[in-house]
């Protein structure tokens, strides 16, 4: 924990992230390897605990459609044999029995034939049967009418179910966020965090959607088709079944390879999206400094690279499809080849072979699906993993509130013997003792990683100290529930971090309750009303975080303008730093003043001018208060201040006086008293102050 | 049509390949079609008669077919992966160089982030989609033609099958994806909401829990998951439509050639095998549609992409980039002769009719309030702009009749945004001038203040620099950027307000060691801090795009209202009390 770094708005833009290919089909995101496959699984499948009734029914239709569509090939398989004995029926005399002329095949020596028509069940001079036929197309059409209903109402049921799993897993995820100490957000980067609550959980969605279903369907078809194929015909089942190591290995050998290959192109993707990136933000720069065909040959250099790896790698990828569909095909042959030499030796009937042949075709489907759903399924598992990490962090305490405040108090503050670390030996605050009377403003001063900012997020129990205690008003913090705490305390800090709305609903969030016209008091009390009247849309202005039409010191003053209305006892300021324009800084520092005003506040202070009017002056240094006092005692012990004063803040006192002295010359010659401008005495009242600048801006133009 | 008349234009340089991919789809899918026609053969030829050597032989010729079939469509692969990712290369370098070209007010008008985005993801979406009808799209009509010719020569009667059943399927897919493609694009939309709320909520993690607003961001949050989830759920309701009903007509296809292809057998119009073949045709053509139709949902964005790319490379640069000149300048005047600037539509000019000269050996100072026109100086005198009447001279010659190159050597710019590239220190530092050796690097290290905390660094001048440069600070960037500027010894320096974020007594060091490299040179400076300006030769007072004074310092205090108020209002900031 230190005090964050100044950052002007423009340096925090949200990092590029590229968006992958929506599915993994054509080569997206390389499947991130989960590290415990199995109990993460176990975890996911444990989030659908709730919705046993809805899966046992989805498995139950799965099985009625699968079962259904397995069989119905071999039924259809039946009306083939129906045409076929008809043909067959019809060639033959219609007086003559069928075992005469099976005999007298046997007799003229053509046994296959004679085993065949043994076989077909044929009718001498018969047609085909219509009847049975269309009965037979009738039972077909209705199991597979029946087979698409229960699919569907399967992929309903599922459908549904699935979103209420996510639905409650984003749920679990806010709740879990609001409910994580600041601490874990401390020490990881924003980046990946963000990335586990957004992108890890439309991944689960996806492969919970997805993967699921196919994985049930495309599994039960596969054994249930090995079933049937055994049952018509062993022998050619056998010769199929060829095809499966066969495609195997086809899948592995190409797998393997395209995922080096792939994951080259993602490397070289990234490359030349990082040099686009950089030479389009930098782009000024680039041309300033003649940079441009150094910038560009090395564009072409990672350009090309990328187009030979991904070349590469679409190539390699595409060749699974068609190498698939060489071994359907070649198993396809088989099949016909043996099939037909089956059928004419009688030893199978022509239904049963088309059935066959149907049955291999439909067995390479599910196949090249099972490899598609596991690798979604594996990068899905990857995604929850991540996600239960989340779901798996320490929490804050829970409130164990015995105490609460009235909703306007005094505000004053003790800290006593106050200790914070993080880890066992690395105090980052070290027995701090002090007190905040109320209505006074201290003054936290110090080096960068003094221990200012931990400080101040100690009192809004942002973190939770490891001894002594803060009290306000002589209630011990731990005492409130951080609810209450927190609703006495305003804070404006150093990122003007507003929401994605209207300028009015950002200074709403101080009161949610407050009128129209109380935020528009508090606008006008905070110097926002002056420039929002500039406006086009004024107060119904919406601010996104990279719209220009609000700039980095006014979206300071509507953070300001936002602790106004939420009228708090207590305040911590943070002073930013950051460039903004000198006249936007002397608003910002007036609406600062005039929130401080009849308030306790604590101010992180960077302004010589906060500092020596503050009432305290706390000198921090390493996570302990060093010395504390007035401006003019500090400075008068020579100590750790006295060093502060004139590394930092000399230059600005000097500054000042220059300036002082410049407009004493200028007004003693325009005939005004430079005691009047310059102004030693303190004025409290903001308005005054606004006045006085309004009067001197008419004066300057 | 801008994805037609894109992917047209870059796929014309692989016409060849594209050719060749045709070529082999049309071999390979002729193939894949014939193997029914041979298997019919087997039932009617063989299976029927018992001719066992016919099938072995048939057999061996379905073989042979299959290895036809298998090479040509891997060779198409080969060729339509080259071609397509051939495109998505010249595209992207079409942009990168396109982007080069514009000037510094086209590139505004975009935005560098949705430049950037248009280089990689639009790209690749157009990319993916040429790949896509090169792998698919050419061999679907090729099989569906394929496929009803072939089914033809089988058997003629049983025509009108084709005829019902494809528009069927296709009707039935087409409304089922146009119906999903609005959906889809809502639900991503739904995505971004909700992604957008959370990212909010831990970027704004402490204005939250300071304010106690837990419970209306949750409530924000609890509607943008009920959307979501709303707009999923009908998603996937109508995508399990998809499967059965597909199913659904390739079967009562199946059953209707059975039926009323028994009947054509019956009446001996039609031969057993021919009535598998039709089958397996019928099939495959319905396969093939369905195919197609589901390639076409890639198109809409495919769409969207295109035209953003179109966007990028039919705007015109406002800006031609000369030859350059036989002999650079030496001395380094730089005069601003009546220059007018403004943005293409807006009303008031940036800068009017603006004149002033610096001199070598001196320094100008630029001055007035955000707005005035201070950074639109600077980007005018590297001609990353082009002023809109008036000229820019260096030493008399226009900057426009420079090359960027040349004009390099000639100004170094210190940007406002000190903006590093990943790499090195060293690498950065030699942005200007790519032989300095390393002892010119330390020595303009030292002028910038930066030689200490870069010496600090384990691997001083080697140590690498992350993107943008973050993972330095303010301070230590602008630092760097100034080194950059002195390392590559330019005639005329230009610091844009590049004090800022260093602390008075860094500034002061900085400014004394400044003086004393550069007092041969022009020097430009913009500041806010008057201290920071008011020993400069010339201080220009700039308001709302005018001059509306200029002077030394003690002048400018005496004669001009706007300058005085400027000091004033940096006393007022110094000093609330």
């Amino acid at each position: 924990m230190s005090d964050t770094a100044t950052v002007t708005p423009d340096e925090v833009d949200e990092e590029y992230v590229p968006q992958g290919d929506e599915g993994d089909m054509f080569g997206g995101t390389p499947a991130r390897k989960p590290k415990h496959f199995w109990p993460s699984v176990k975890r996911l499948l444990g989030l659908m605990r709730s919705e046993k009734v809805g899966l046992i029914n989805v498995v139950l239709l799965v099985v009625g459609s699968v079962v259904l569509t397995v069989i119905a090939p071999k039924v259809l398989g039946r009306a083939m044999d129906i045409v076929y004995s008809g043909v067959i029926g019809s060639q033959l005399p219609a007086d003559v029995s069928i075992d005469a002329i099976i005999a007298q095949a046997r007799a003229a020596g053509r046994d296959d034939y004679a085993d065949m028509l043994a076989t077909a069940d044929v009718v001498p001079g018969q047609g085909i049967d219509f009847t049975a036929l269309g009965q037979i197309i009738i039972i077909v059409l209705l199991m597979y009418l029946v087979a698409s209903m229960l699919m569907w109402a399967q992929g309903y049921i599922l459908n549904a179910l699935v979103m209420r799993v996510v639905y409650r897993l984003r749920e679990d995820i806010e709740r879990k966020i609001n409910r994580l100490p600041l601490r874990y957000f401390d020490t990881r980067q924003r980046g990946d965090v963000m990335s586990r609550v957004t992108n890890d959980v439309d991944n689960i969605q996806q492969a919970l959607q997805q993967a699921f279903a196919q994985l049930v369907q495309a599994a039960l078809t596969i054994i249930g088709i090995g079933v049937m194929m055994f049952i018509v015909s062993w022998q050619l089942a056998l010769l199929a079944l060829i095809a499966l190591p066969l495609s195997g290995i086809i899948a592995g050998v190409i797998g393997v390879r395209s995922q080096k290959l792939f994951k080259a192109q993602w490397k070289h993707t990234g490359e030349v999206n990082g040099h686009v990136e950089e030479s389009f933000s930098g782009l000024d720069v680039v041309r300033a400094f003649g940079r441009d065909e150094v910038m560009l040959a090395e564009f072409d250099r990672r350009n090309d690279e990328l187009f030979r790896a991904s070349a590469g790698a679409q190539f390699v990828s595409g060749m699974i499809m068609p190498a698939m569909q060489f071994v359907s095909y070649l198993s396809y042959v088989l099949i016909a080849v043996a099939g037909g030499l089956k059928v004419a030796s009688g030893q199978m009937t022509l239904g049963d072979a088309t059935a066959f042949i149907q049955y291999s075709r439909e067995f390479s489907q599910p196949i090249s699906e099972m490899a598609g759903v596991a690798n979604m399924l594996q990068s899905g598992v990857a995604s929850a993993e991540r996600t239960f990490e989340l779901l798996d962090a320490d929490e804050e305490e829970p409130d164990d509130a015995h105490e609460s405040l009235p909703p306007r108090t005094p505000g004053r503050v003790e800290f006593s013997d106050v200790t914070f670390r993080y880890e066992e030996d690395s105090p980052l605050i070290e027995k701090v003792s002090f007190t905040a009377d109320p209505g006074h403003t201290i003054a936290i001063v110090g080096p960068t990683g003094a221990g200012k900012t931990t400080l101040v997020n100690l009192v809004m129990r942002f973190y939770e100290i490891s001894g002594g205690t803060i009290s306000l008003d002589g209630v011990d913090i731990r005492d409130l529930t951080r609810a209450d705490l927190r609703s006495h305390v305003g804070m404006v800090l150093q990122d003007a971090w507003l929401f994605e709305g209207t300028i009015r609903d950002n200074i709403r969030y101080g009161r949610l309750g407050a009128s129209d016209e109380e935020v528009l008091d508090a606008a006008r009390a905070t110097m926002v009303d002056r420039f929002v009247r500039q406006l086009p849309d004024g107060y119904d202005t919406v601010i996104d975080q990279d719209s220009g039409s609000v700039s980095a010191g006014e979206r300071q003053l509507i953070t300001i303008a936002r602790a106004f209305l939420a009228d708090p006892s207590l305040l911590i300021l943070d002073e930013a730093t950051s460039s903004v324009d000198t006249r936007t800084e002397v608003l910002v520092q007036q609406a600062m003043a005039a929130l401080r005003t009849d308030r306790t506040s604590f101010v992180i202070a960077h302004r010589l001018s906060t500092i020596r009017d503050a009432d305290t002056i706390l000198v921090m240094e390493n996570g302990a208060i060093v010395e504390q006092g007035s401006h003019e005692e500090l400075l008068a012990t020579e100590g750790a201040y006295h060093r502060l004063y004139m590394s930092q803040f000399r230059g600005e006192d000097a500054e000042e006086q220059f300036a002082a002295e410049v407009l004493a010359e200028v007004d003693a010659e325009s005939g005004v008293s430079a005691e009047e401008t310059t102004g030693d005495e303190p004025i409290a009242d903001a308005a005054v102050e606004i006045a006085r600048e309004e009067e001197a801006k008419s004066a300057g133009s | 049509m801008a994805l037609l008349r894109l992917s047209l234009k870059f796929a014309k340089p692989y016409w060849l390949f594209i050719v060749l991919v045709v070529v082999l789809q049309l071999a390979s899918t002729i193939a894949a079609l014939y193997l029914p026609s041979l298997n019919a053969r087997i039932i009617d030829e063989g299976v029927a008669t018992g001719d066992t050597d016919f099938i072995w032989s048939t057999g061996l010729t379905m073989l042979i077919v299959c290895l036809v079939q298998v090479v040509t469509a891997i060779t198409a692969i080969f060729f339509g992966a080259r071609a397509a990712m051939g495109v998505g290369r010249d595209l992207r370098r079409s942009i990168y160089s396109k982007v080069d070209e514009l000037s510094a007010l086209e590139v505004g008008k975009f935005g560098s982030a949705t430049l950037i985005t248009r280089n990689t993801n639009d790209v690749q979406q157009v990319q993916m989609l040429v790949l896509m009808t090169l792998n698919f799209m050419v061999s679907t009509p090729i099989m569906c033609i394929g496929g009803i010719i072939m089914a033809l020569r089988e058997d003629v009667g049983l025509s009108w099958l084709v005829w019902v059943s494809v528009p069927s399927l296709f009707v039935v897919v087409g409304i089922l994806v146009f119906q999903l493609m609005p959906l889809f694009r809502r639900m991503q939309d739904q995505v971004d909401d909700i992604n957008g709320v959370l990212r909010e909520q831990i970027t704004g993690i402490r204005v939250i829990r300071a304010f106690v607003r837990e419970p209306f961001e949750a409530d924000r949050y609890a509607d943008a998951n009920r959307a979501l989830t709303e707009t999923s759920v009908k998603v996937g309701n109508l995508f399990v439509l998809m499967f059965p009903a597909i199913m659904m007509i390739l079967h009562l296809a199946t059953a209707a050639v059975l039926w009323f292809g028994g009947q054509r057998v019956d009446a001996g119009q039609m031969e057993v095998g021919s009535l598998t073949a039709f089958l397996q045709y019928l099939l495959q053509i319905l396969v093939a549609v369905m195919m197609g139709v589901f390639m076409m949902m890639m198109i809409p964005r495919a769409v969207v992409c295109a035209e953003r790319i179109s966007e990028v490379l039919s705007s015109t640069s406002s800006m031609v980039i000369p030859e350059g000149v036989e002999e650079l300048p030496r001395r380094g005047e730089l005069e601003f002769d009546s220059v007018t600037f403004g943005y293409p539509g807006a009303e008031v000019p940036v800068l009017e009719n603006l004149s002033f000269t610096a001199r070598p050996g001196t320094t100008t100072a630029i001055i007035g309030s955000t707005g005035a026109g201070k950074t639109t100086i600077v980007n005018l005198i590297p001609r990353l702009l082009d002023p809109q009447s008036g000229q820019v001279r260096i030493d008399g010659v226009p900057v426009n009749r420079f090359n960027r190159h040349q004009l390099a050597q000639l100004v170094g710019l210190v940007p406002q945004k000190p903006y590093l590239f990943s790499g090195t220190i060293g690498s950065n530092l030699r942005f200007g001038s790519e032989f300095a050796t390393d002892a010119e690097l330390w020595e303009a290290l030292t002028t910038a203040q930066a030689a200490d905390f870069v010496a600090a660094k384990p691997k001083q001048l080697e140590e690498g620099v992350a993107q943008g440069g973050t993972n330095f600070s303010g301070g230590q960037r602008q630092r760097l950027c100034i080194a950059r500027a002195l390392a590559a010894k330019p005639r005329i320096y230009v610091f844009d307000d590049s004090f800022s974020a260093l602390d008075v007594a860094t500034d002061a060091r900085l400014r004394e060691a400044l003086f004393a490299t550069t007092s041969e040179s022009t020097v430009v400076v913009v500041a806010q801090r008057v201290s920071t300006i008011r020993e400069a030769d010339q201080i220009i007072v700039l308001d709302e795009g005018r001059i509306v004074g200029r002077g030394t310092h003690d002048e400018l205090l005496e004669t001009n209202p706007t300058y005085q108020e400027i000091v004033e209002s940096q006393l007022t900031t110094e000093g609330v009390n």
